[in-house]
């Protein structure tokens, strides 16, 4: 994965519009936060292979990034996004990745599902 | 303490690495004791968060990735027996748990353990470790006393002490040190960060971190 560039990644979110879509939206702070901080809310969420379409995609703002995806009745967004690739099987990986290396966040589009 | 010699010992645990963390040393022991050692691992890690900045893997190939360092990790304990058993990471305790009992029944049948080995079902942290020691135990409450394997528990919650006292079993296995450090290190996405640290305070005879690499704690599961 690479640094986010703005204009190639709004090109490629630009790409997968209008079609239906398998989707993996993730975010997290990891099984152990609350081990090694105690008193620590540990809250994230997962969706994999869930199929959208949507109408409008967004990156915006200064790294870390948002991207949001306009549903015809309904919003998925990702905060914190600071990578990007697209993979040998044109699937664009997005990806938020802390200081240290470690992913918070992640968000992925694709045309065909997403491994088990 | 020595270990004791078994028929067979079966350890089950949900992620790559949680084997070489805490029963590395006492996995590579058995194998040079010649007691046949049989790892089941529930997934493949595949919501590991280190992926590097810049990153050396995404969501996508992390599985693959932490599959071969799987491999490279009993190669170093000398482990020929490995089950990947095709869960996914972080959904073990969503499963339905009759599914994973049966799962655990069907490795104790076929290998007729005379130990096993997994995570305390409450104070092993990761929802994935207590869930696994969940579905172990109610497996193994099924089977007559007679024939029970002997269950040992990892645990490491930080109220372990305040609720277990002090473990009941303590393998030392300085003998197998080395193997122990390589099966670490072939997990590299997950301990390439704490490993050089490590490396350094064992070079320099830190005793804490030597005792956590020659010693390995158990507590024994009381059947009711």
């Amino acid at each position: 994965m690479e640094s986010v560039d703005v204009k190639h990644l709004q090109e490629l979110l630009n790409s997968f519009a209008n079609k239906d879509v398998y989707i993996h939206l993730e975010t997290t702070n990891g099984s152990y936060a609350s081990h090694f901080q105690e008193g620590f809310f540990n809250a994230g969420a997962f969706i994999r292979n869930v199929i959208i379409r949507y109408e409008l995609g967004k990156v915006a703002g200064e790294s870390p990034h948002r991207v949001g995806l306009k549903l015809p009745s309904g919003w998925i967004y990702a905060q914190g996004i600071t990578h990007y690739t697209v993979d040998e099987h044109n699937r664009l990986l997005m990806a938020g990745l802390g200081p240290d290396g470690k992913l918070a966040v992640a968000l992925e589009i694709s045309e065909t599902p997403f491994a088990y | 303490m020595m270990l004791q010699k078994e028929r067979h010992v079966l350890v089950v645990f949900p992620h790559p690495d949680d084997e070489s963390f805490g029963t590395a040393g006492t996995i590579a022991e058995y194998i040079e004791m010649g007691v046949p050692v049989t790892y089941a691992c529930l997934t493949l890690g595949e919501m590991g968060r280190n992926l590097g900045n810049p990153p050396f893997a995404n969501r996508e190939t992390l599985p693959q990735i932490r599959k071969q360092e799987l491999l490279d990790a009993c190669d170093a304990m000398g482990l020929t027996d490995l089950r990947m058993m095709g869960l996914r990471d972080k959904t073990i305790e969503f499963e339905d748990p009759e599914k994973l009992v049966n799962m655990m029944t069907d490795l104790i049948d076929e290998l007729h353990p005379s130990l096993v080995i997994s995570f305390h079902p409450t104070l092993a942290v990761h929802p994935d470790h207590n869930a696994t020691g969940v579905a172990v135990i109610e497996a193994m409450s099924r089977i007559l006393e007679a024939n029970r394997p002997l269950l040992y528990m990892k645990a490491f919650d930080n109220d372990t002490l305040n609720q277990l006292g002090e473990p009941h079993v303590v393998h030392h296995t300085p003998n197998v040190a080395d193997k122990k450090i390589a099966a670490l290190r072939a997990h590299a996405s997950q301990t390439v960060w704490m490993l050089p640290d490590m490396e350094k305070r064992w070079a320099a005879n830190d005793q804490d971190a030597l005792d956590w690499l020659y010693n390995e704690a158990f507590y024994i599961h009381k059947f009711k």
